[in-house]
């Protein structure tokens, strides 16, 4: 067994470890945490898949931002009575079958994959000189795919139109609730005012190097999302009234963007969401810029939850 | 050079795992919180610095090494600061009971 | 075995222990860490396709990576809108079930049946 086979089954022992405690916890709490340090590990399997960008997703969105909204969620939802009958021996045997079931048909699909198995990444290659990018994935998702990346934008903008009007009537208009407990602990004072600069320099920095590295919009969004989160746990500023009008500009701003750039295609280049050669990176990054916008307003939206509290005059 | 670089390298990371099995052996061996906070945060600090100092030689670029050093000060500042907030809550905890 | 093969094994059993999680447990929340689980062994299973696709001098192919990304906060979205709608739930009527059949006390004392 060579090295890297012997790295590689550790950490997939450990990975299903975590993720064998996360559904087995008795208490939420628990469970959360070892689903942090679960998508944390994974993010290191990313990386032995040769996938830096999405490690840093998993790690910064998937494990980080889930993390904070499902602990928020657990803390604010507090004791709650034991809402169901456990299930009883012949449904968790059933679940038990299916899942098995499941999972051998997904070990089967992954070993009898096609081999030489086919692939899009020469083509993905051969037009990267055009885009001006030097990051294969970034082109992807801004380029060849970039109707897809736009209505995931609007996911996202909708996801946070769904959980706004959760609220009640009479909230509409007013603030979430606060992040943070009311009489922050100075540590974490002392920590959001000397990281959240230096995050949002990492943050910016992570999307304008991912045109040629890896990273990108999505990761440098969710870091300064992170920042402006940790900045309102430390109670050092408030979630904004949800009916304000630069947040509401800076939510759309990203698709917005997007849209109009693809709109201009048909202008500046000949077809809908086509951009014009010689000057692609530029476009690329302008579209980049609203997106990371989008993204570090969106995430902490989304985390905050709907308004609780009227909005006053 | 080379050679003694890379030995540097392999000594400083062993060294650095071995803090951070030191720091997992207090998690699970003190008596009480406090004592195991306090054995994981000294443990694990020292490690990654030991971690990182061998991975230095092996950086890209100078720009990488430093790098890797902002990496090192930002998770001391983090652990320490949750370290901080535990060591609290704890003792709130003690206080109340 | 390549480090795809074992990934990919692990994804499967990823995708079963989620299905299983989210089939049996019935804390909500916790049903939406099985969720997310599952989704996750999912996207394992797209990063292994992308490993796969390493053709010459790529080492990867890039579009199911993007895919995986897009899926990542698509999913985070996701669990948010299901925390705001199980946190409204918990606030009207004191307790968080799935059940249709369960008793659901509104504040005003209706009850269903």
């Amino acid at each position: 067994m060579t090295l890297f086979e012997a790295l590689d089954f550790s950490l997939a022992a450990i990975v299903l470890g975590l993720a064998a405690r996360t559904i087995s916890a008795r208490r939420v709490f628990g469970a959360v945490v070892a689903y942090v340090a679960y998508g944390l590990l994974l993010a290191i399997v990313w990386v032995r898949l040769y996938a830096p960008d999405v490690a840093l997703t998993e790690a910064a969105i998937g494990s980080g931002v889930t993390g904070v909204l499902l602990i928020s969620a657990s803390t604010r939802l507090g004791p709650l009575p034991a809402p169901d009958a456990p299930p009883g021996a012949a449904l968790k045997a059933g679940a038990a079958a299916l899942s098995a079931l499941v999972a051998g048909i997904v070990a089967a699909a992954v070993l009898y994959l096609p081999d030489p198995a086919p692939s899009l990444a020469p083509e993905a290659d051969a037009h990267l000189a055009e885009t001006g990018l030097g990051n294969a994935v970034t082109a992807v998702l801004i380029a060849y795919r970039s109707f897809d990346t736009m209505l995931e934008k609007v996911v996202l903008v909708l996801a946070v139109a769904g959980v706004w009007s959760v609220a009640p009537d009479r909230f509409w208009g007013g603030a979430p609730a606060p992040l943070g407990p009311a009489a922050p602990d100075a540590a974490l004072v002392f920590l959001a005012r000397v990281i959240a600069p230096i995050g949002a320099v990492i943050g910016v920095q992570m999307f304008w190097v991912g045109a040629d590295e890896p990273g990108g919009a999505f990761q440098g969004g969710a870091i300064l999302a992170a920042m402006w989160m940790i900045v309102m746990m430390a109670r050092l500023t408030e979630p904004p009234r949800i009916s304000s009008g630069w947040l509401r500009l800076a939510l759309i701003a990203g698709p917005g963007v997007f849209l109009l750039a693809g709109l201009a295609g048909p202008v500046m280049a000949g077809s809908f969401f086509a951009f014009p050669p010689g000057f692609t990176k530029p476009v690329i990054l302008f579209i980049e810029a609203f997106m990371v916008l989008s993204i570090a307003v969106t995430l902490p939206l989304l985390v905050a939850g709907p308004p609780n509290r009227e909005a006053r005059r | 050079m080379s050679v003694v670089l890379d030995l540097f390298t392999v000594l400083a990371v062993g060294l650095g795992v071995f803090f951070f099995l030191a720091g997992t052996v207090a998690l699970l061996r003190f008596p009480d919180s406090l004592s195991r906070l306090h054995g994981l945060t000294k443990a694990d600090n020292l490690g990654l610095g030991l971690v990182v100092l061998g991975l230095i030689p092996r950086a890209a670029s100078p720009l990488a090494a430093l790098k890797l050093i902002v990496l090192w000060a930002l998770v001391q500042l983090g652990s320490a600061t949750v370290a901080q907030m535990i060591g609290g809550a704890l003792r709130r905890r003690e206080e109340i009971e | 075995m390549s480090a795809s093969t074992i990934a990919g094994l692990t994804a499967a059993v990823l995708v079963g222990l989620g299905l299983y999680a989210l089939i049996v447990n019935t804390d909500p929340l916790k049903k939406l860490l099985a969720f997310n689980l599952l989704g996750s062994g999912v996207f394992l299973v797209f990063g292994i396709v992308a490993r796969r696709g390493a053709v010459g001098a790529f080492p990867f192919d890039p579009i199911p990576q993007a895919m995986v990304i897009t899926g990542i906060v698509v999913a985070f979205a996701a669990s948010a809108l299901a925390v705001a709608l199980m946190l409204r739930l918990a606030k009207e009527s004191g307790r968080i079930t799935l059940d249709p059949e369960g008793e659901t006390k509104l504040d005003n004392g209706a009850e269903d049946a």
